[in-house]
């Protein structure tokens, strides 16, 4: 087959991957930290998606959009957090999980409720209509955005996590919540901002995929099981690997659906099977973790 | 901005006619209604909740219609018709709870509903064990197959080997005979190829690929680079619902509307509402039934003008006719058995020629599959005369046997 | 009260099968029934794993699915009656079991429970894809039980109330099955493993073998679940492998009282009954059973029986 092909493909699997990335963050983020695995990730991107389209709509605003929903997304996270999720720590990694189970099915029936079964329509922004020329192919100009507003949330998450004091906390957190408590830092206050900021990267992701896919209450479903696989294959609570298995897991997809598109959905289960036989912890995450 | 003020207006006659289906699905209702004489209970098995709601809410709207219809004119000897809505939450093992309920409790007379084609095989398998007549709303090419069949099944709706050949002959005739599939993996999906294949065959189209994606993807990005390398004439979208809306929607984003003609062998009136003028423009697909078609067709005048009446001015859309006509054929073959017992209505079934909304129709003798005409429509994104006025019918397609896969094929013995 | 319920712990299996002998009749329909019933051994099947044994998979639609195609494809595919697919649905299930318990029980905790769900998800496909046999996307069609003949009686199974007891037959028997493995030694060596899995360990009971066994036995259990859903609806949906299904089946054990020996029953119950009553109601019956489940997660973590175990310990 020829190369430009191929090429192409790889990019499309990097602009994939991009959403991947997105989903994936928020989730490991919130586990790593917080040892919860929020089942209702897929729902907060859908909600993001919504309001995102609403808004939209409305204004006919993009950039604003992108600004208020994750900020929306996000207080609705702080409120889940401190109100259904904090009362289930210490009781086991089952509750919480269990709890975002019930919660999504909740968020789900209120998005039918406030914006209808049948979903609203979002358009390509104008900005960002139309397809360019790469080099070995046309590609729409709002895909080669996504790549590039992924790569800009990664490099700013990095920063904070790295360079702030705050960041600081979060990762000593992740490694002894009991540590830093005792060293007098708030933890309950960081878990709570943390919480907030996962679902806000799952909301922000939620509007940012708005434009390409068709917005409406069960498209979170999906994207919650391809968020699981991703997170898993990076390493649970990994930042690094869910960046990684992200865009390889877009690759794969992408590649797969090129010469075995039959097989395109089983591909990235499959995937997960294997690294998860191979290296029970996934390709970036630490042993022994929640063991 | 009109577009989202619309479809708000949209979504409080939706709200309002959901509320409306509760009504009728609580078991109060039931109660009320079982005066002295026993009615005569039509189970109608819809998916009121999952991802086509907005179409099961309309064959609920229509089919009520057709009922209220049969009463005011007396009802058959005074016996009264009703209809019981079950919620199938578009799931078989639902669909066969339900339909058992409907059977076992309910003690419904007849059973009319579904949409997709698992849900209408489950339903039919429950039915035809406890020789019930099923009329079918939905496509499916296998419910016609000796395998799933039983004298007890009828198919109002379209099948995928219709509808997929009558766009084929008007598309690969017009757009080009160079040809690429991009098919939803599963009976449904490769049944719509398998329609396209026959009637391109003698076309002489050339396939240059069938590219199966998974059912209910959300990113389609990844099969379009190889379509776009292809360059086809014509681009099939053998896919359904909201498949079809983002399968459209990103492929329109890699501009391979510039080349391809994007065809669908199912446009549904629904997806092409939510979906928006933008993304379907110049998408040419089959349907059933378009409310554009009362400019031609008297029956569907009046369709129309009675359901615009009872609902507020909206219009049916093409599975809301369905859910119309698969009531009002049963209920006119009890009038024509004069009874309501099951072999004699299965007769009147049989023997009825039918125009209630879109021209002449009758069921084929081996399979019941209802001869009837298919509408090729194009999206567009201008020249609407109100919000309602989203496709040109750009042909139609006579009704005839001819179009339908032969009994012997199916495996009916003559 | 106290006497009541230790006479009720004692025969706990006569206990449930008395009070689902008359089940049928406070029940609205008595298909609805009969799927209380299917969920009801489903989600006991997923207990044995889950509450008695501390492992959550995520996994056991598979086993469900499994268990309904085998006994489906056997009749339909190899024309074998009823009674002898029934077993080779439980058999496919078990050695399923085997093979995803082998690969799963090397890892803990959450990626057990990841590792069975994309197995599961794996088990899905295949199925999905082979169309031949299992009628792919539109589901396994056509399975049909002649009437039974027994001892000069004729048992048809269109007949809702006899297919109800027909079932139920088969349910009595696996919880029978499943309250003796409870109280055998191996049933201790369980819900040690659960405690504390070093300490199962330091006592010299070999909890890789031991967790593979309950692995495999609840997979068995859920198979018979799976097979029997085949006779009642006649149809094996797709969904039924779909990791939603593994979902549901944990909601009941969560809402019933996981480890409890009624609990998944109690839960089975009372989410096909939720879902049934908000069904009726409204549309947005998924809003209610978010809701109480939420509610039950935060406040009755032990569940509805073993919330009501605990209440009538105490009085």
């Amino acid at each position: 087959m020829d190369i430009n092909l191929f090429l192409l493909q790889l990019v499309t699997g990097l602009a994939l991957g991009s959403v991947f990335v997105l989903l994936a963050l928020g989730l490991s983020l919130i586990f790593g930290m917080l040892t919860v695995v929020n089942f209702a990730h897929g729902a907060y991107f859908m909600v993001g998606a919504s309001i995102g389209a609403y808004l939209y709509g409305l204004t006919g605003q993009f950039w604003l959009s992108v600004v208020i929903v994750p900020i929306a997304v996000g207080v609705m996270g702080l409120l889940t957090e401190r109100f259904l999720v904090r009362p289930l720590y210490g009781r086991g990694i089952d509750y919480p999980l269990l709890l975002t189970f019930g919660l999504s099915y909740v968020l789900v029936e209120c998005v039918r409720i406030v914006f209808g079964i049948d979903g609203l329509q979002m358009g390509t922004p104008a900005s960002l209509r139309g397809a360019v020329n790469i080099g070995v192919g046309q590609f729409p100009l709002y895909r080669l955005f996504l790549i590039v507003a992924t790569a800009l949330i990664v490099v700013a998450l990095w920063l904070v996590i790295e360079k702030t004091r705050f960041g600081l906390i979060i990762r000593a957190g992740a490694r002894d919540p009991e540590i830093v408590r005792i060293l007098g830092v708030d933890i309950s206050k960081v878990w709570l901002i943390v919480f907030a900021i996962g679902t806000g990267i799952a909301g922000l992701s939620g509007i940012l995929a708005a434009p390409i896919r068709a917005v409406n209450p069960e498209m979170g479903i999906p994207v919650l099981a391809e968020s699981f696989v991703v997170t898993v294959i990076g390493g649970m609570g990994s930042l690094v690997g869910a960046v990684v298995a992200g865009l390889l897991v877009g690759v794969v997809y992408s590649l797969t659906s090129l010469y075995a598109p039959d097989y395109a959905e089983m591909s990235i289960f499959a995937l997960m099977a294997l690294v998860l036989l191979v290296r029970p912890q996934g390709l970036f995450g630490r042993a022994g973790l929640m063991s | 901005m009109s577009d989202v003020i619309l479809n708000a207006n949209r979504r409080k006659i939706l709200l309002a006619s959901a509320a409306a289906g509760a009504t009728t699905v609580s078991p109060f209702a039931i109660n009320f209604l079982s005066a002295q004489t026993p009615t005569i209970k039509i189970g109608f098995p819809v998916p009121l909740t999952g991802a086509f709601g907005v179409e099961a809410q309309d064959q609920v709207r229509a089919a009520e219609l057709a009922i209220k219809e049969f009463n005011d004119a007396g009802g058959f000897n005074g016996r009264m018709a009703e209809l019981v809505v079950r919620d199938d939450k578009l799931n078989p093992g639902e669909a066969a709870t339900r339909t058992l309920e409907l059977i076992e409790k309910d003690k419904v007379n007849f059973i009319v509903g579904s949409l997709s084609a698992a849900v209408q095989l489950s339903i039919n398998n429950v039915t035809k064990d406890r020789k019930i007549i099923f009329n079918s709303i939905s496509q499916s090419d296998a419910i016609n197959e000796v395998k799933d069949f039983s004298k007890y099944t009828f198919h109002e709706a379209l099948n995928p080997h219709m509808t997929a050949g009558a766009v084929g002959r008007y598309a690969f005739a017009k757009y080009g005979k160079k040809v690429v599939f991009l098919t939803a993996d599963y009976a449904y999906g490769h049944e719509m190829v398998r329609g396209f294949q026959t009637a391109g065959k003698p076309m002489g189209i050339e396939v240059l690929a069938d590219i199966r994606h998974p059912i209910g993807a959300a990113d389609y990005s990844s099969f379009l680079p190889r379509i776009q390398a292809l360059k086809p004439d014509v681009l099939c979208l053998c896919n359904f619902g909201r498949d079809l809306l983002n399968s459209v929607k990103q492929a329109t984003d890699f501009g391979l509307k510039s080349t391809t003609k994007l065809v669908a062998p199912v446009l549904l009136y629904t997806s092409r509402v939510a979906g928006g003028a933008e993304a379907f423009d110049g998408v040419v697909g089959g349907t059933s039934y378009y409310w554009r078609l009362e400019d031609t067709v008297p029956s569907a005048k009046v369709l129309n003008d009675r359901y615009r009446k009872a609902y507020a001015g909206a219009v049916p859309s093409d599975y809301g006719a369905l859910g119309y006509a698969g009531v009002k054929s049963v209920l006119t073959a009890v009038k024509n058995a004069g009874s309501v017992d099951t072999d004699k209505v299965i007769d009147a079934m049989r023997k009825l020629k039918y125009d209630f909304y879109k021209g002449a129709q009758y069921y084929r003798e081996c399979d019941h599959q209802s001869v009837q005409s298919v509408l090729i429509v194009e999206s567009k994104s201008k020249d609407m005369k109100d919000k309602n006025d989203v496709f040109n019918i750009v042909s139609v397609e006579a009704a005839g046997e001819a179009r339908l896969r032969s009994c012997a094929e199916l495996g009916h013995k003559a | 009260m106290k006497p009541f319920i230790a006479l009720v712990t004692r025969h706990r299996v006569l206990a449930v099968i008395a009070f689902l002998l008359v089940f049928p009749l406070i029940m609205p329909y008595s298909a609805l029934a009969v799927n209380v019933l299917i969920f009801g051994l489903f989600a006991v099947g997923l207990n044995v794993l889950f509450g008695y044994t501390g492992l959550l998979s995520f996994g056991h639609a598979a086993f469900l699915g499994v268990g309904g195609y085998l006994t489906g494809i056997s009749m339909l595919s190899f024309g074998l009656p009823w009674w002898l697919a029934l077993p080779i649905g439980v058999i496919a299930s078990a050695l399923v079991g085997l093979v995803m318990g082998w690969l799963a029980i090397r890892t803990r905790g959450i990626y057990f429970s990841m590792v069975t769900l994309a197995l599961a998800q794996c088990v899905y496909f295949i199925f999905y894809k082979a169309e031949r046999w299992t009628g792919g996307e539109n589901g396994l069609r056509g399975i049909k039980v002649e009437p039974v003949q027994m001892g000069g009686l004729t048992f048809d199974l269109l007949n809702p109330l006899t297919k109800y007891y027909f079932i139920l037959a088969f349910v009595a028997l696996a919880l029978w099955f499943v309250s003796r493995l409870l109280a055998s030694p191996f049933g201790a060596v369980m819900e040690t493993i659960r405690e504390n899995e070093k300490r199962a360990a330091a006592c010299g009971f070999d909890v890789a073998r031991s967790k593979l066994l309950a692995f495999v036995l609840s997979a068995a259990i859920c198979g018979l679940a799976g097979g029997l859903r085949a006779l009642h609806l006649s149809i094996v949906p797709i969904d039924s492998l779909h990791y939603l299904t593994s979902g549901q089946a944990i909601m009941m054990c969560l809402l019933g009282g996981m480890g409890t020996f009624f609990g998944p029953f109690v839960g089975a119950a009372a989410f096909l009954l939720i879902e049934e009553g908000a069904t009726n109601f409204t549309s947005h019956w998924q809003l209610v059973t978010g809701v109480v489940f939420i509610v039950f997660v935060l406040f009755f973590p032990k569940g509805i029986w073993g919330s009501l175990l605990e209440r009538m310990k105490r009085s």
